[in-house]
């Protein structure tokens, strides 16, 4: 069985280094694997954050080769084989330890999303073609690699003005639900900072549940805000009754 | 009470964060309690993502013949009749509107063609009963619940781990933690404690649980002096990925046989004519496991030791839509496209049917102020549970054990916290950091793994399990010797040392409890017993720490009211 050599970033909140571990590699083996057997044989407190191993729930985050990923989905055969592999924690957001980045921000965030609240008098009868468009966006699991590749948070560090793709399909989901009855227009105009997108689609591409998140979140959100904050009709009837029309 | 550690004070104390202590927190903050949700790791990662079937619920939206009679009916005869009737009654009952309620906070089913919640077929139910959303039907309800209880209010202490609850006289108080973060403690203080930790998974190599499932809430609850009941009874599901090596164990959803997938053997033979020609591959999970152990076992396995699953003959598009994850599973884990030919599968350790063994109505556990829901509970199961049976159980119990521990939190005064307790929690946990040169826990864990995968697995056998109870003492041993590298930061390898008391404790029971049952019934198969004994049949075996020492003793299960009796006589 053939080696591979793993650079981990070793370090916390005041800095680190990589460091190189040789792992046995077997057929079919995955990154969040060698990261086991760092654990298991060669360094016990190597800080690594997992659950399913199987591409559900979205734990193990980490910036392999420079690409953000899920561990547990990267094959180690799908990488160059003759050069040491880099694993590194999200950039976008501090680091605790080693892998383990501190995540809290994005549960902020998702608190000031107003939760779905049915319409008045919803009959909750509807059918697959309403929700076939939905579900997409609730395949969503978490593993915020979308907002670690977002350069409005990666580089721009807007944390404050700004709610990041994952957020993005989030309202998604609920704006477009059939039964939902809020608004959150406003929000992601003022709190949610969507005008900061500029659909760059990186968050796309990281995607591992594979959610068109800026042609079939973003964009159409972006659309919402323009037909309610900046269609000059509408401007013109609010000027004219003193009064928000929609 | 100790002023040298940060504490928490709530009416409720709900540990962990999947389906089941989620809906209880809702329930218990809906009844106006201060609810506390303590989880070991991040909100939202429970194991309850995983679940990707569906909700057993007798809604009849696809097969107006159903009702809670055949589902009571179903779920009885799926656990050999050794399951707590009332609690199976009022699974059967409830499971409905906990749906409808679901879907009223937002969850997004499949749709029927009149738009109603989809329901598709499962082993074991006699009608097409699970509402689900394609394969992610977990993923759904976790987000619905997490949602809904982050807007109610209750405090969530994420990456969280308890390590001893604490009593009061002969009552539950609260419970000593560590933040995962710092390894500083931290200590809850309650005057109700929900335990909703789910299974015990980790205890065997090859498993479908998450790094989470390692039966702490069990033996948590054990060593505080609650009883555990049927703790012999561990679910092999019959379908986990078995190539590549790294993979294996990885759930195969029983939706693949759902939605019309055939096994067979490395001979072509759809083997499963041999042992349940009725029901075929919607037979029961304890049934499909032994098959495919036993195809295997006799030479007709195909070549990385499983059976061939395949759904292939159905449309491509139709397999994508229905199993999406599944799809991408195989493609980007096992260069395998499931449109186009066969999975390779295998049991793989899923589910426990036993746990804290507790009140049907009030899902109180023998210890007043300790409740207990979901994995973590025993009795609605019995024997084996049916697909889909999971998620509706962590929403009607999880439900009444939110509900009758805010009811209990308002019947009594706060709990007092006692220093002795808390230091011993606190110096046993730190232990590991104070011994030197002892072993890695990783390395007493693989061979624990070992242990119960070799003695205590699918077919069981007295001489094995007697060994096991001796390689059980050794670990013991072991794992009260292991050292820890590094510092309390964010330090797995302590985590281990300290999640293997709690592996060693249920793998006892399970030994322990399947050593005495000399027959063999659902999921618990005797090589030396392999026929249904009447006299078990009556008799749950219960476990309690009785001083140093496990208690084992037979408890007769509750009579069935001649009304029930009259259900289970009817057929469909």
């Amino acid at each position: 069985m053939a080696d591979a050599t793993l650079k981990v970033f070793r370090g916390n909140k005041d800095g680190g280094q990589s460091v190189e571990f040789k792992v046995p590699v077997a057929p079919g083996m995955v990154v969040l694997d060698a990261l086991h057997y760092i654990q298991g044989h060669l360094a016990p407190d190597l800080a690594v954050r997992w659950n399913c191993k199987a591409g559900k729930c979205g734990s193990c985050s980490a910036e392999v080769n420079g690409r953000p990923r899920l561990t547990c989905k990267t094959r180690m055969d799908s990488l160059p084989q003759d050069e040491a592999i880099t694993v590194m924690p999200l950039k976008a957001f501090p680091v605790i330890k080693d892998l383990v980045t501190d995540v809290s921000w994005n549960y902020k965030v998702n608190k000031k999303i107003p939760p779905f609240a049915p319409k008045a008098g919803a009959d909750w009868k509807f059918y697959q073609d309403d929700v076939d468009r939905v579900q997409e966006f609730r395949k969503c699991i978490e593993c915020f690699l979308c907002q670690d590749v977002c350069h409005v948070l990666r580089d721009h560090h807007k944390y404050e003005q700004f709610g990041g793709p994952r957020f993005f399909v989030r309202v998604a989901g609920l704006e477009m639900h059939p039964m939902d009855g809020v608004s959150r227009t406003k929000l992601l105009k003022d709190e949610l900072g969507i005008g900061l997108c500029n659909i760059t689609k990186c968050c796309t591409e990281v995607c591992p549940e594979d959610i068109h998140i800026t042609d079939n979140a973003i964009i159409p959100l972006k659309e919402r805000v323009v037909d309610e904050f900046y269609d000059p009709l509408v401007w013109i009837v609010r000027k004219i009754r003193g009064a928000p029309a929609s | 009470m100790s002023d040298r550690f940060e504490t928490h004070e709530h009416d409720v104390l709900v540990i962990g964060a999947g389906g089941a202590g989620l809906r209880a927190a809702i329930e218990a903050l809906g009844q106006g309690a201060s609810v506390g949700v303590v989880s070991k790791s991040l909100l939202g990662k429970a194991h309850t993502v995983m679940a990707e079937g569906g909700i057993a619920a007798a809604m009849a939206n696809v097969d107006s013949a159903d009702g809670w009679k055949p589902h009571f009916r179903d779920t009885m005869r799926g656990g050999k009749m050794l399951n707590n009737w009332r609690m199976a009654q009022l699974h059967a009952q409830e499971a409905p509107e906990r749906v409808k309620e679901l879907e009223q906070w937002g969850a997004l089913f499949d749709r029927t063609e009149d738009g109603r919640i989809l329901q598709r077929a499962f082993g074991g139910h006699t009608f097409r009963r699970l509402c689900h959303v394609g394969d992610r039907t977990g993923l759904e309800m976790i987000r619905t619940l997490q949602d809904r209880g982050v807007h109610m209010g209750f405090d969530v202490y994420m990456e969280c781990t308890i390590v001893r609850l604490l009593t009061d006289g002969q009552r539950c108080g609260g419970a000593v933690a560590y933040w995962r973060e710092t390894g500083r403690f931290v200590l809850f203080k309650a005057k109700s404690v929900v335990m909703a930790t789910g299974g015990i998974g980790k205890a065997w190599p090859i498993t479908s649980n998450s790094w989470e499932y390692t039966g702490d809430g069990m033996a948590l609850a054990y060593e505080a002096g609650a009883e555990l009941m049927d703790m012999e009874f561990v679910q092999f599901h019959p379908t986990g990925m078995v190539w590549p090596p790294g993979v294996q164990g990885i759930l195969v959803t029983e939706a693949v046989r759902g939605e019309g997938g055939i096994l067979r053997n490395k001979n072509g033979e759809r083997f499963m004519q041999r042992y349940d020609p009725k029901r075929m591959e919607l037979s029961t999970r304890d049934v499909v496991a032994r098959s495919i152990y036993t195809e295997v076992k006799e030479g007709r396995g195909t070549e990385h030791g499983g059976a061939y699953l395949d759904i292939s003959h159905k449309p491509a598009e139709y397999v994508k839509k229905k199993l999406p994850s599944m799809y991408h599973q195989f493609k980007e884990l096992a260069d395998v496209d499931i449109t186009k030919g066969p999975m390779e599968v295998g049991p793989t350790c899923h589910y426990m049917m036993g746990g804290i063994r507790v009140e049907a109505e009030t899902a109180q556990s023998s210890l007043p102020g300790l409740f207990a829901a979901g994995e973590a509970a025993a009795g609605l199961h019995g024997a084996n549970r049916l697909g889909g049976n999971s998620l509706s159980d962590l929403l009607v119990f999880g439900r009444r054990a939110g509900l009758a521990a805010a009811q209990h939190a308002k019947e009594v005064s706060a709990p007092n916290l006692d220093e002795v307790q808390i230091s011993a929690a606190e110096s046993e946990a730190l232990s590991a950091f104070q011994r030197q040169g002892g072993e890695n826990p990783y390395a007493v864990h693989r061979d624990l793994q070992n242990v119960m995968q070799n003695l205590v697995g699918i077919f069981r056998i007295r001489e094995d399990m007697e060994k096991a109870l001796g390689e059980l003492a050794k670990l013991k041993e072991r794992a009260a010797h292991t050292s820890v590298e590094g510092s309390r930061m964010f330090n797995p390898g302590w985590h281990m040392a300290i999640e293997l008391k709690s592996m060693l404790t249920v793998s006892e029971a399970v030994t322990r409890s399947a050593l005495v049952r000399e027959e063999s019934r659902g999921a618990h198969s005797r090589i030396d017993f392999p026929e249904l004994s009447p006299e078990w049949g009556t008799k749950n075996n219960i476990v309690w720490q009785d001083g140093n020492k496990m208690g084992l003793r037979q408890e007769r299960l509750p009579e069935l009211p001649a009304e029930l009796k009259q259900v289970l006589a009817e057929d469909k």
